[in-house]
Parts: structure tokens; sequence; C-alpha cells
């Protein structure tokens, strides 16, 4: 296919699973005020240390608190990963390959933009549960479309390496909300309010109901490993890693070429590393900087495919 | 007023007391497509007036608005001006058809295939022996003053004689249902797109009235417009024909997108092509794939900046090149604006005449050339009454309607005549044929135009889309369709004659 597609496509499923990562943040944050702990720490700071652009927050809007936390990650057009910008950019996108997706994938994205775009401008809304609810249905009817309507040719595996490189790299991110949670009060480890805090967590990744059957009960490396290394739920770091490198192992077979690209085996490196790491050595060596890593990983990754799919070819 | 509308009522002879009558809605002395003057439904539009009739109050509105939102939704848009915020609009759309008889069909469908014909010829005469000029019957200033001659095509040969593969011929009817040829648009005409999606909903919104009137199908123009395009590389099995886009902040985007997806071919930018060797490529995720034909929706001097315009950056260095040596197709051929140019269509019926030897079929709208010292002194002397068009100008564009102008808009053509007078022409102005329109809760007449599709492979095989988008001045009184300055667009229904294939809904 088209290098400019390919990479149209790509950062299209970003940028969709970005925006609905950055809706799990917000509703998961949401949830937990209302369950209104006492001495609960100041939820919405850590929500924009982990986005990294803490700078850009201070500047615009100073000290964070929910009305300005919500405005900042869904609604600024100014920030350029708002749930806002990262929809219009994905219909952009999804505009110039329009051709390539299905009709039904299409108007998806134009749906769910068009309902965050006239959610942003009406003032009267109710900026809590039920808008995010009602974004979480958009995201579902998205993966629906995406699985459903088309066929998984090399343009659906491009649109799945771009939204599981994404979905592991904001599982890890969650997941360190947790550890900017803990600094100030490494003491409320194991209490209820913990317990409440970790259970808001997995509901961020949907992925509660299935740590219960697994587990029970609240334990940190029971959920760690659970983010980390899981290796059926879908929204695990080593799940995401190994679909990833499974669409990339496809997009290789299907140009017929003899060796696996660069990127493919740096994914798979790291598959394998995640396979191999213990719970315990990640908690030892300390969780933040385990999860900082990571990302620094799935950039490289993200480089690397760029290199070899979409700029390799075009003359100097 | 009143002796017009007797006149035409007589005229049409369908006056008859069993058709259904079109309740609270005036011809007003206009020719309408779809009812005589006394408001009775024409023969063809008898199942369609039948049902406007019967509706609850309320529901075609309820209709039109529900079709308004699915295109929204469906991101049928045209760009008004691209900011972050995408502004977007749908082409308006008019949930009253227009319908065409099968006997004014046929006469269209011939005209134009008689006139794509001589296009063509003329076309390949122009740009190699001039034999029109050496007859004089184009004079050869005409021509070499037409900025959309390109003297870099002169010498070109495109495979059977067809430089024009795809046109969109715009065609009104006066006040007595005569049909006219406004202009023949070579270069890229779009608009296709529409005709496919409005049949599309009015299909969902009304099968019964559609099943009842014999409507002729237009889907198949994708494919037919495929099978012509991958035609144009004979000598390949299977050639990769792509089309060419500006990109995605082109107004009509939507439909190259739209014919790419339609077709199953790749719809590229400029930058995804390179050329070598006098081949063309595609730069893929694979490597390079040669291109073999070119739907290319790119204007002429924007193709290839070694050739036309340096700054270009749309277009596909070396383009011409690959163009010329022969391993390349392209539809259209570059050069075909030059009969487009409004002064050289007033010659299009001498073409006809001496390239075919046969007599026109469509008429021309009578024309002044201002050039011409005498049509100039009349056309200065009468500017309230006729519509002035700068010859080289599109999209409604450079163009005043007397009647409607104030004094000061005539006074500044009159200057603009005088200053550059090769570039203007004037016609009379035409009272263009009308349909139903919703305005708000009422139905009132609109004028419209028509533009319908011709594929042409050879001079023996043109195809013309039995149907063709109609654009409606929503405004009232406006003789002004472009969607630009406020037109709509509405489905177009040409009946079949018995025998003829019928769309299904």
């Amino acid at each position: 296919m088209l290098s400019r597609v390919a990479e149209s496509v790509y950062w299209m499923s970003r940028q969709i699973e970005r925006a609905e990562n950055l809706a799990r943040f917000l509703e998961v944050t949401l949830h937990l005020i209302l369950d209104q702990p006492e001495n609960l720490v100041d939820p919405w700071e850590p929500l924009v240390r982990v986005t990294g652009d803490e700078e850009f927050f201070k500047k615009k809007y100073g000290h964070p608190n929910q009305e300005n936390v919500v405005n900042f990650l869904a609604f600024d057009e100014e920030y350029p990963n708002s749930m806002l910008t990262c929809l219009r950019a994905a219909r952009e996108n999804a505009r110039g390959v329009r051709e390539k997706l299905s009709s039904e994938a299409f108007e998806q994205i134009n749906e769910f933009y068009l309902f965050v775009n006239e959610a942003s401008r009406n003032e009267s809304l109710d900026r809590t549960s039920q808008f995010f609810d009602q974004i979480r249905q958009q995201t579902l009817l998205w993966s629906g479309v995406l699985e459903s309507t088309m066929a998984q040719d090399t343009a659906w595996h491009f649109a799945n390496v771009g939204r599981m490189l994404e979905r592991a790299d904001k599982t890890s991110r969650i997941l360190d909300v947790k550890y900017f949670n803990l600094l100030p009060s490494v003491e409320h480890v194991g209490t209820a309010v913990d317990d409440m805090q970790w259970s808001a967590l997995l509901l961020a990744i949907s992925g509660f109901e299935a740590y219960r059957r697994d587990y029970h009960e609240v334990s940190i490396p029971n959920v760690v490993g659970f983010f980390l290394f899981n290796r059926t739920f879908p929204r695990s770091v080593h799940r995401c890693v190994a679909s990833a490198g499974w669409s990339l192992g496809e997009i290789d077979q299907a140009s017929r070429k003899q060796t696996s690209s660069q990127s493919s085996k740096k994914v798979d490196a790291l598959k394998h590393r995640l396979a191999f790491t213990q719970v315990e050595e990640v908690l030892a060596g300390g969780m933040h900087e385990f999860v900082d890593l990571l990302q620094l990983e799935l950039n490289d990754i993200g480089n690397t495919l760029a290199e070899d799919y979409f700029q390799a070819l075009i003359p100097a | 007023m009143q002796s017009q509308s007797q006149s035409q009522s007589t005229d049409s002879s369908v006056s008859s007391s069993e058709y259904p009558k079109l309740e609270g809605y005036l011809a007003e002395g206009f020719y309408d497509e779809v009812v005589c003057a006394d408001s009775v439904a024409r023969p063809d539009a008898v199942a369609l007036v039948d049902l406007i009739n019967r509706l609850p109050v309320g529901e075609l509105n309820r209709r039109q608005r529900a079709i308004e939102r699915s295109l929204y939704q469906m991101g049928i848009t045209f760009t008004v001006y691209s900011d972050e915020q995408g502004t977007e609009k749908i082409m308006p759309f008019d949930i009253i058809p227009r319908i065409i008889s099968a006997s004014v069909w046929s006469d269209v469908e011939l005209g134009l295939k008689q006139r794509i014909r001589a296009l063509n010829r003329f076309l390949d005469d122009v740009y190699n022996e001039r034999q029109i000029i050496k007859e004089g019957l184009i004079p050869a200033r005409i021509v070499d003053s037409c900025p959309q001659y390109l003297p870099q095509c002169k010498g070109l040969k495109p495979p059977a004689g067809v430089w024009c593969h795809i046109t969109g011929t715009d065609l009104v009817r006066d006040n007595e249902g005569a049909v006219f040829v406004l202009e023949d648009n070579l270069r890229c005409p779009s608009g296709v797109s529409y005709v496919l999606q409005n049949r599309a909903v009015m299909k969902k919104n009304f099968p019964r009235a559609f099943a009842d009137s014999s409507v002729r199908p237009v889907n198949d123009y994708p494919a037919r417009l495929y099978q012509m395009l991958r035609r144009m590389a004979p000598d390949l099995p299977n050639p990769t024909v792509v089309v060419l886009t500006p990109g995605v902040y082109n107004s009509a985007y939507y439909e190259h997108s739209f014919l790419a997806h339609q077709m199953g071919v790749e719809l590229v930018e400029g930058r995804d092509l390179v050329v070598e060797n006098d081949h063309v490529y595609m730069l893929t995720t694979d490597g390079r794939q040669q291109v073999d034909v070119i739907y290319r929706r790119v204007d002429d001097t924007f193709l290839d900046p070694e050739v036309f315009n340096k700054d270009s950056v749309l277009g596909v260095p070396g383009l011409m090149r690959a163009y010329r040596a022969g391993n390349v197709a392209l539809a259209n051929a570059p050069g075909t604006g030059v009969a487009d140019d409004k002064v050289v269509y007033a010659f299009v019926p001498e073409m006809i005449r001496f390239y075919l030897g046969e007599e026109p079929i469509l008429n021309n709208v009578p024309t002044y050339l201002c050039e011409r010292e005498e049509d100039r002194s009349y056309v200065l002397a009468h500017l309230d009454e006729l519509v002035v068009k700068a010859a080289g100008e599109s999209g409604g564009y450079g163009i005043l309607i007397g009647p409607h102008a104030t004094d000061e808009q005539r006074a500044e053509f009159a200057e603009k005549i005088r200053e550059n007078p090769r570039n203007y022409v004037a016609q009379p102005t035409l009272q263009l044929s009308r349909v139903p329109t919703m305005t708000g809760e009422t139905l009132e007449g609109r004028h419209v135009d028509l533009r319908p599709y011709i594929l042409c492979e050879s001079a023996d095989d043109v195809w013309v889309l039995p149907g063709g988008l109609t654009r409606v001045a929503l405004k009232k009184g406006s003789l002004v369709v472009n969607s630009s300055q406020g037109g709509g667009s509405k489905d177009t229904w040409v009946v079949a004659s018995p025998g003829q294939t019928v769309a299904r809904p």
C-alpha cells in the first residue's frame, strides 16, 4: 500500500486510541472522587503529570482542579494531545485515506468526532460520568467496526500496530498514575482506601472483573503483573506488544520480504523481555523507572516503524 | 403572464383531468419540469405528485431534515474554508427530484455523443494539423490567445484520438423547455459522486414513488469509469489504475476519494508518485509499483512542474515525459481546456459541421463575442438584458447577470469589456426551467440546470450516464446554481423507454 496511506492509517488509529485512553483517565478519576475517601490525595495533579505535558498545563491553567483538568484533557483545542484535537487529527487522517476504510469505519470516526466537538461547545453539558459513558460507547463501536467491517489486510494491520502501541503506552501510564498517587502517602498501602484506588485503576482499563476472576483480592504485585504481563487480557502491555508484533509480521509477509523489518525485530525483543520479567523485579527496581523505560522503548519502535515503512522509500 | 401559461399548457398537451394537481404550488409562468402551467403533474411525474399530495403536513420537511442529517453523518461534505474547526458544509440537497422524459433524454443523449465526438476531433486537430484554422472556420488568434491552450501539448496524439474521456456538460432548458448547452466542462468536471449519493438517499426515502416512476439506474457509473480507464492501457492484462487528487483540502476531495473507493483503486497525491526512466511509480510500503493509468483530478498546469507551473507541489515532475513516451495514460489529456473556453464554445456548432458533416442536435446558447466590433457595440448597449461571462472563469465567477445587476455593476463590466474584449462573451438571459423545491414548509419553484456525465473511450464508444447532477438555485429568483454561491442539488430521474433497464429501489 502507499506509504503515505499506511502512515495516515497508523496515526489515525493511534489518535483514536489516545482519545479513548484520555477518557478512561478522566472517567476513573471522577469515579474515585465520588467515593470521597477522606484521605484521598489530590487526584488531579497526577493526571497532568502522567501526560508528560505539565509545563504546558501549568502555564495555561495554574493549579490543577477537576474543571481545568477535564477541560485540558478533553476539550483543549490548543493542546495537541487532548481528546478533541486527537479526534480531529484522526478524522483528518481518515479523510485522507477514506477509500482504504470501510464506510462504517469512516462514519464512526466522523460521528465520534462530531459528538466530542459538539460536547465541547455545549456549556450546559454535564461533564461527568454520563458524558464519559457515551465516549466509552463510541470507542467500543469503533473497535467493533474495525473488527467486523474491515478486511484484515495491510491497512488493517497498520491500524492495529498503531492501536496496540498506543494502548501499551497508555496502560503503562495509567499504572503510573498510581505511582504518583502513592508517593506522598506510602503508609496508606494496604488500607481500604488503597484497595479502592487500585480497583479504580483496574476499572480504567476495563480489567476489574477479569482481575477479580483470577485473584479475588487486590494485591500490589498481582495488579502490577496484570497491567504489565497478563497473557490474555486485551489491554495488558504484554498482550498489546504481542499483537503489534503479530501485525508487523503479517505486514512483512504480505510484502514477501525475505527478512523481518527492524521494527518487527524490536517489537519481538520487547515481547520476549516482558515474557521473562518478574513482577518482583519491577517493584524492586522501581515501578516508575520500569514504566519510563518501557515508554522509551515503545517510542523507539514507533520511530523505527516510520523508517521501515513510511520514509525509507522516498528518494532523497 | 396569463397568456404565456395558456400557450404552455397546450404546448405540452398533457393537461389531462386524470393527472393529479400539485396542491398549493404555482408554476408562475415559468417552464416547470414537474408540473404543467396549471400545476397538474406532467405524465412522468404522476407518481411523485401523488405521493407528495398524500403525505401528511410536515412529513416532507421531516424527511428533508433526515436526509440532511444522514449526509452530514456520512461526511459527504465540502470544505468551505480550511481552518482548525474543519468548517464543512453538506452540499444542500433538495428532496424533490427533477424528472426528465424518455423522449427529451434520447435527444440529449444523441446530442451529447455528437458533441463530444466533434470536440475530441477539434482537440486533436488544434494541437496537430490545425485544419479547422486553415479552412478559416476559427481564427488562429482566438485559439492561440486562449489561456487554456497549452503549447506544451503540440504534437501529442493520444490513443484513439481521445483527449477528453470524461466530460460533464452543463445543460439548461428555457421557458419553452428547449434544451441548450451552456458549457462543455472538459477539464476534470466534478459532481458525479453527488449524483450517486443523491440517488442512494432518494431510494431510501421514496421507494414507492421511485419504483412507480421507472427511473433509469446510475449506479454503474464507477464500474463503467473503471472499465474505460483500464482499457486505456490496452496492452496490459492487469494495468494499475489510480486516481490523482490535489489532496484533502481540495473542495472536491470527497468525490476523488469516493470514486477511488468505488473503483477499488489507489487514491494518490503527487507526492506519492515518482517518475524514473519515463515510467511512473507510486511509493508503497513494499517499494515502488508502476502506475499505468491516471485519472487525474489535478488541473493541467499543476500536473508537472517540469513542463507547466514550476511552483506546483501538487504534480509529479516528469509526468509529461512519461506521458509523451506512452508509458502512462492520462484521463483527461492535458490541454482540453482550450475547447472549454467560452469564446471557442461559440464555434462548437461549426466544429460539428466541419468534422462530422452533421447538423448539431443540441443548441448552443446564442453567443456574442465581444472581440467582434459589432457584437461588442450590441453587448454594451444591451447590458441590462444580457448575461456577460469572462471567457476563462468557471464556477459561476466573473459573471454579470444584466437584468439582476445594479447600474454600478453594469458600468464595471462595460469597462472590463472595453479593456479586454477577447475575454468576454455575452448571451441572452435565459429563463431557466424550474422544479418544485422545499422552502421551509412549502414548495416553490426554483431554477435548475443539468450536468450529465459522458465517458468517451473512442469515437464509436461514447456512453452517457442516464441521469446527472441537477443543480438548483435555492435563492428565490436566482439563476446562479453553483454550490459555492448558494446552490444545491437534486436527484435527477431519467424515465426509461419501454425495454430500457430500470433502477430498483
